[in-house]
């Protein structure tokens, strides 16, 4: 059982910052399979002038640090460009939370492929063209 | 508010285990192996426990074989009768698929360095194992059949009694890990055909660090500890003198209430389940019911939330629980024995167990009762798998 999770991990996991839904969002994007446990969905409102997202909500299913790998990473997306948060990696995200246990390393990677997956959606729905991803087999 | 519902992980040594250990860490220190006068304590102490060990079962002293845990009491019946087996060439295991991990592994050692071959019974959807099943698993190479008397996640009791007559009728030694069950049911190894039973003092309210193992007259597995000429022999190391004390105390109090434990907790464990029923929608009850079920076990799956988070919230709350999720594992696949039962990886996920005992009193439940649908519902509320499912359902 693993309890040892930072106090970040535990903060954003009692009090997870924007969840919920958008409706009519720009982008949505969803990572992650019952199968393994985890489940990411992320929803975007993008500025369609200066292309930075205003708005970002999640819904997960998972574990308390898949809960608070979506929550930071929405903190972290919030207010940037579509390209800035393209760039945002899972490292990032398991820093900013103060670490995650080596074997819940694989949240963070969801919560990327989760916002590149919503990125992609609104890229593809804006005429933008996709950029490639890399898939992770958890 | 301390809610513990985890009896089945452990459970406190009660007050008159411990005065009864004390003394064997002061004054009576001797080695029970040793010729003076002083030592005589220490051994008649052993003996004492070993005597009621052996009451509690229906068994003889001489049955009786104190160990250092449940999983080396599981490890020595299994790697010592196969050992001696297969100089008779029989190398075939028969066991269940919901067994706890101390059976399953040391099957899976066994394979790779003996090259046995094991059969995994499958269960049924509420964990019982068919003595059909056993039946036709048989082979001329069957060096033992190892069935668990009660299941630690559902609390699914395996019909102990009719695999064990199978079993000598066949000639076959039969084997059952009781840790759970010795705890909480009547056992009587001469009555249910048992060759072979493992059990823990830390599961009814004893040390942690004492187990035994039961082995009928005519049980000759191989050692499992080498060394020097403890039990008979049979199982070297200095003998753990208080906590074999705290064993022997703790299993001859459990048996003179079991008959009021067993009323009081399958009340309280019937009424946790109606509650939760009727409080959270989508709640499935795993395992079995009434008489089939032990009377502590309480297991739940909530459909779209997972188990550690729920956990977590508990804990947050004061009440400590146990889920089957992988997320409070080392791997990534949930509970063997919730897939055994053949829910689905998201059931297993979302499980949770509570397990009751002397700890446990009438607000315990209350208040389990009260925080447990609003924690469900708030996980819930934020989880894609739930939106799906209230959409496959056609409830959104």
């Amino acid at each position: 059982m693993a309890l040892d999770y930072s106090q970040k991990v535990m903060d954003h996991f009692i009090n997870p910052r924007n969840v919920g839904e958008i409706e009519n969002a720009d982008g949505v994007g969803e990572a992650g399979n019952p199968k393994c446990g985890d489940i990411m969905k992320i929803y975007l409102k993008v500025n369609p002038e200066t292309k930075v997202i205003d708005d970002v909500k999640f819904k997960t299913f998972g574990c308390a640090s898949a809960i608070a790998s979506s929550s930071m990473a929405t903190e972290m997306i919030k207010g940037r460009t579509i390209e800035e948060a393209w760039n945002l990696t899972n490292n990032a995200v398991a820093e900013a939370l103060d670490g995650l246990p080596p074997i819940k390393m694989h949240c963070s990677v969801l919560a990327e492929e989760a916002i590149h997956t919503a990125l992609n959606d609104y890229r593809e729905k804006h005429g933008m063209p996709v950029i490639p991803m890399e898939h992770h087999e958890d | 508010m301390f809610v513990y519902l985890d009896h089945t992980a452990t459970t406190p040594v009660s007050p008159e285990v411990l005065q009864a250990m004390i003394p064997y860490f002061g004054d009576i220190f001797g080695n029970p192996s040793s010729v003076y006068s002083f030592s005589r304590k220490s051994r008649s102490a052993i003996e004492k426990a070993r005597k009621q060990v052996a009451d509690a079962l229906n068994a003889d002293t001489s049955e009786i074989f104190f160990t250092g845990s449940g999983t080396e009491a599981d490890n020595w019946a299994l790697k010592g009768t196969l050992e001696k087996a297969k100089i008779a060439g029989k190398n075939h295991i028969i066991t269940t698929r919901i067994e706890h991990h101390a059976i399953l592994h040391t099957c899976e050692y066994l394979k790779k360095v003996e090259g046995a071959d094991i059969t995994y019974l499958p269960v049924n959807s509420e964990g019982m194992v068919s003595v059909e099943d056993v039946k036709n698993a048989i082979t001329d190479k069957t060096a033992i059949v190892s069935v668990m008397f009660a299941n630690n996640e559902v609390g699914t009791i395996q019909p102990i009694k009719e695999i064990g007559a199978l079993c000598r009728e066949r000639k076959i030694p039969f084997h059952t890990d009781a840790v759970q069950g010795a705890a909480h049911l009547d056992i009587d190894v001469k009555a249910m055909n048992i060759d072979m039973l493992s059990m823990s003092a830390h599961k009814m309210y004893g040390p942690k660090g004492v187990g035994a193992l039961y082995l009928r007259k005519g049980m000759r597995p191989e050692n499992f500890i080498h060394g020097g000429a403890q039990e008979k022999g049979r199982r070297a190391s200095t003998e753990n003198l208080a906590g074999i004390v705290g064993f022997g105390e703790a299993i001859e109090i459990l048996k003179g209430r079991l008959n009021e434990d067993k009323a009081i907790n399958s009340s309280r464990r019937d009424r946790l389940i109606a509650g939760i029923l009727e409080r959270i929608p989508h709640a499935k009850l795993n395992g079995a019911t009434g008489d089939n079920r032990l009377p502590n076990n309480i297991n739940f799956s909530f459909i779209g939330v997972e188990g550690e988070t729920l956990l977590l919230d508990l804990d947050s709350k004061g009440i400590s629980a146990s889920t089957g999720s992988a997320c409070s594992s080392e791997s990534l696949d949930p509970s063997h024995v919730l897939l055994a039962l053949g829910l689905k990886h998201e059931m297993a996920h979302g499980s949770l167990r509570f397990t009751i005992g002397r700890l446990t009193t009438d607000e315990h439940i209350d208040y389990l009762l009260e925080v447990l649908p609003e924690i469900v519902a708030r996980r819930r509320a934020m989880s894609p798998l739930w939106e799906d499912y209230l959409k496959s359902i056609g409830e959104k």
